[in-house]
């Protein structure tokens, strides 16, 4: 025990989650920028200026408020459940990048059952906002919860049942395996992608994955114009902060699983000195995931909100029996080829 | 250090699992039951059973939980009750009841034999998937009619005018 933790396999990890929790943490910083950026520009509006060149220094002068607010805990809420909420919600989030591969030398951990770890993950995300609703006492962000819980179980039959053919054509569960699964290419140019061969899975996950992180068009927990802003009404401050940076990192792992999952997670052209080659990958995966990121971004700024019954009728009547099919067509080539 | 984190999970299991009891608002006891199920799951790791731990959180604390607290939230129980006196007769039925079934686990645990084999070779989602799919088909199969039949039933109670 005492060898292990003075060896260098210790140290190396230790620095691997390091520099993946920072990156991650940067990163989330910078997508509040992109998001502002990108809709007003969508918009016609320049958006953020004046912080930095491009306004670039946004999330740190964001952050420095959101430190310094008051703190404001509702006198009729429930103290404990209130400050633990944010709480619930931000580890989940974070703890998924403890499997996500972003290269072959990068990943924390290769679990045998990795993509589960992160549905288990996924589906415990919920309990942030049901008891950040639940918490505050107050009319709005119970509401908010409700249909928040309502929609992520919803969504999240047909996000777990669009990955059945990936995982089908895989057969492995581990993320860095499900990887290399795609590594060859066909003709000698084009890679051998799950998108190609998993086209309805990966509309049906993109679309759940939309739904499951709470962003527009789904975004029915926080409807601003009905609900004031949902669940996280009453929270202000850090809580607040911790609630958003939550929804962030939700955003940045469902748009790594769906890189690892059908676009081939590092794979991509190598070329290059020895130094290049250890780069690229992480690269490629990184490129990869800014597209994903980007795409719900101007998702976000295009296409306007679902109303509730609509959102469920679309989830139950049309995602689900979707992927169900997709898993039945699948097994059947499947099992023929 | 796997002792020292059996340790470790089996206290907050054995601890949420108290909480459940003890507490007086079912909210907090449902979030107890949570936790309680959390650690069970790192248990299981603790025994080189990864797919059983994770499904463990994503049926129970993830689905099944959700679904319970969802409902608590929505009726607002209030936190004291008046209703635990009605049953009090119940106790005199569930102190014995619990000792046979305090009984039956110690007379099964006792009886269990270690086997020899690498709890990898059981554990890995490949062999719960042949044995699942070989030795207990039937079962498998009847469980899920099972649950068919709960769904159906489920929604014709919702639903009286189809």
């Amino acid at each position: 025990m005492i060898e292990y933790f003075t060896s260098w396999d210790f140290v190396i990890l230790i620095i691997k989650i390091v520099v993946i929790f920072g990156a991650v943490m940067n990163v989330v910083g910078l997508l509040s920028w992109i998001e502002r950026k990108v809709m007003a520009r969508v918009q016609m509006r320049p958006g953020p200026t004046r912080v930095g060149p491009f306004g670039l220094l946004q999330p740190m002068a964001d952050l420095l408020k959101f430190v310094f607010k008051e703190d404001v805990i509702p006198s009729q809420a429930n103290r404990f459940l209130y400050i633990a909420a944010p709480l619930v919600s931000l580890i989940p989030a974070f703890l998924t990048f403890s499997v996500v591969p972003f290269g072959p030398w990068l990943q924390v951990t290769d679990l045998s059952v990795g993509l589960l770890f992160v549905f288990a993950l996924t589906s415990l995300g919920v309990y942030g906002i049901a008891l950040g609703g639940w918490a505050s006492n107050s009319k709005y962000p119970l509401m908010g919860a409700m249909r928040s819980s309502a929609q992520m179980i919803s969504y999240e039959l047909s996000l777990t049942l669009s990955v059945v053919g990936v995982l089908l054509i895989a057969n492995t569960l581990s993320l860095r395996e499900l990887v290399l699964s795609q590594q060859s290419t066909w003709l000698g140019f084009i890679p051998r992608w799950n998108i190609f061969l998993q086209p309805v899975a990966f509309v049906v996950y993109v679309i759940s994955g939309v739904a499951e992180t709470n962003r527009l068009p789904f975004d029915l927990a926080e409807s601003e114009q009905e609900l004031v802003a949902g669940w996280h009404t009453e929270y202000s401050s850090m809580k607040f902060l911790m609630f958003m940076m939550a929804e962030y990192a939700n955003l940045i792992a469902v748009s790594s699983l769906a890189t690892v999952l059908f676009l081939g997670g590092w794979n991509g052209p190598m070329f290059g000195p020895q130094w290049l080659q250890l780069a690229l990958p992480i690269v490629w995966f990184a490129a990869k995931v800014g597209l994903f990121v980007f795409f719900y971004v101007l998702l976000r700024s295009t296409i306007p909100r679902f109303r509730y019954d609509q959102l469920m009728k679309f989830g139950w009547k049309v995602l689900l029996p979707l992927s169900l099919a997709n898993i039945v067509v699948t097994s059947f080539v499947v099992a023929v080829a | 250090m796997i002792q020292a984190l059996f340790f470790l999970f089996a206290a907050v299991a054995v601890g949420a699992a108290i909480n459940v009891l003890v507490q007086k608002h079912v909210l907090y006891s449902a979030l107890s039951l949570i936790v309680m199920l959390t650690a069970m799951s790192g248990l299981f790791i603790l025994l080189r059973a990864d797919f059983l731990a994770v499904i463990q959180v994503i049926v129970y604390a993830g689905a099944i939980m959700v679904l319970f607290t969802f409902v608590i939230m929505l009726l607002n129980l209030p936190a004291d009750e008046d209703g635990a006196d009605r049953l009090r007769w119940l106790k005199f039925i569930g102190i014995p009841l619990g000792l046979f079934l305090l009984f039956l686990i110690i007379a099964t645990v006792w009886n269990v034999k270690p086997v020899r084999t690498t709890a990898a070779m059981i554990g890995s989602p490949q062999a719960i998937g042949k044995s699942l799919f070989s030795d207990y088909l039937l079962p498998f199969e009847a469980t899920s009619l099972l649950i068919l039949i709960a769904l159906v039933g489920a929604v014709v109670f919702a639903k009286k005018d189809l």
